[in-house]
């Protein structure tokens, strides 16, 4: 790694000025499990690092007006480990229990993570289904970004040099709302998956149609992806396996994987597929039992299993 | 860029000057000489590198020795007192947990903080902390064992 400054701001307001002294010469770290990496193989090589560790006011998960509201400095593991989020909102929990290790998540931050943007991440589809946003704050004043907004690109954010990611706001599940996210790991289990798939789905008051459906998936484009068409296939209809199948397909449609050695990218759209009408069965399964599905026509040949 | 730390490395207050793009794991192999931490992948998946921060496990190879400054860092040559090895080290020689022996001193602290946690974990609670700590020989019956048995030479 190559010498550089090292601040430690005690406020958020220093933290800010830092980051308007030093602009694209600066870069924030908290938990440096992904910022170090970067640096040792000179990928980033900032003149300066600016130190979140000691904003205190950076950290925490409370409630406020009904969504739960995360520090963006707050750790992986301090969301996986928060009774409130295990009360509230267990989905957001598990998702980030399924990132790395322990040793990374003691140290990883929520924010840190989001601004890292890298496409394989666990935490993105699940905010994105959530329908959550992250608060970015400068000396020039703050703005609220829908996490499905945020990521334009492979490691690029819409976050601007001078801006620190101070919240992730995730608002609460509406009534009658099942929620899962699901992450393919053929090969060890701390490592990014092959495809991830999150869903919240809604249902009507008669929990007989879907009011709402969202639907993302990580690890299957240059961002995590919202797969819309999918949802529209359900949104309005009555719940039923057949249209689980139908969303599945489309998803299929929204994805976009290379080949890699976590698999090939006809492998990964297959995959995308059968994972998303796997998290809508999860997410449906404590609301309604659902009918059995007649099992889909045998492919013509060379089918498998 | 220099900095000057101050912190508790196995109990003894360390007062030192590091460059600022010092690693972790370089400060406490080089300038205090606790070489038990070793350095495997350099890239915080394999664990061998793991010592705790104010009890919890971190990559000393992926934190510079600066966010050390005003903490308590313990390191396996921190785990034995008054020349007694800590329960799990004496399970992991009962039990045989290692082999090649170079991810050892990464399991034991690991496991340490697992037991600190959970003092009679099960093998999916070990299973699940242990995930991060790679043994190449693949000796993880033997770890997972002697994190098991660990309990029965609580001092």
């Amino acid at each position: 790694m190559q010498p550089f400054e090292y601040r430690t701001p005690k406020s958020l307001k220093e933290v800010q000025q830092d980051l308007k002294q030093f602009g694209s010469d600066g870069k924030l770290i908290a938990g440096g499990t992904a910022l170090i990496i970067m640096m040792k193989q000179r990928l980033v090589r900032p003149a300066c690092l600016i130190s979140l560790r000691s904003v205190r006011a950076l950290s925490g998960i409370t409630e406020k007006n009904g969504a739960l509201s995360i520090g963006g400095a707050t750790t992986h593991r301090a969301v996986e480990d928060s009774p409130l989020v295990k009360r509230r909102l267990p989905i957001l929990g598990e998702t980030y229990h399924h990132v790395a290790t322990v040793r990374v998540r003691n140290m990883a931050t929520v924010g840190g993570g989001l601004a890292h943007a890298d496409p394989n991440q666990d935490p993105p589809p699940t905010l994105i289904a959530l329908g959550a946003s992250v608060k970015a704050s400068s000396t020039d004043g703050s703005r609220m970004i829908p996490l499905e907004e945020f990521f334009t690109d492979y490691y690029e954010t819409v976050l601007k040099p001078e801006e620190v990611i101070t919240e992730l706001s995730v608002p609460r599940l509406a009534p009658n709302s099942g929620a899962a996210f699901l992450k393919f790991l053929p090969r060890t289990a701390d490592d990014y998956a092959t495809v991830s798939a999150a869903v919240v789905v809604t249902l009507d008051r008669t929990k007989k149609i879907f009011s709402d459906v969202r639907i993302a998936l990580g690890s299957v484009g240059t961002t995590a992806i919202r797969a819309r068409d999918a949802e529209a296939v359900l949104r309005g209809q009555p719940v039923k396996s057949e249209a689980l199948r139908e969303a599945a397909e489309k998803a299929k449609q929204a994805v976009d994987p290379i080949s890699d050695f976590r698999g090939s990218a006809a492998y990964k759209k297959e995959m995308a597929g059968v994972f998303v009408r796997r998290a809508l069965e999860k997410a449906l399964g404590g609301l309604v039992r659902l009918p059995k599905a007649t099992p889909a026509a045998p492919a013509k040949k060379g089918g498998r299993k | 860029m220099n900095k000057k730390i101050r912190l508790r490395v196995n109990g003894k207050k360390v007062e030192h000057e590091v460059p600022t793009n010092r690693l972790m794991i370089d400060f406490l192999r080089y300038d205090l000489g606790l070489t038990g931490t070793k350095e495997g992948c350099s890239v915080g998946v394999c664990g061998a590198c793991t010592v705790l921060m104010d009890g919890e496990m971190v990559s000393s190879c992926l934190a510079p020795a600066v966010f050390a400054d005003g903490h308590d860092i313990t390191t396996v040559e921190g785990l034995a007192k008054n020349g007694e090895l800590h329960p799990v080290q004496k399970s992991f020689i009962k039990y045989g947990g290692f082999q090649c022996g170079i991810c050892t001193p990464g399991q034991v602290v690991a496991a340490k903080a697992l037991l600190d946690k959970i003092p009679k974990p099960n093998e999916e609670q070990i299973k699940d902390w242990m995930m991060g700590n790679l043994c190449r020989c693949t000796g993880y019956y033997k770890i997972i064992e002697s994190i098991q048995k660990a309990h029965q030479f609580a001092r």
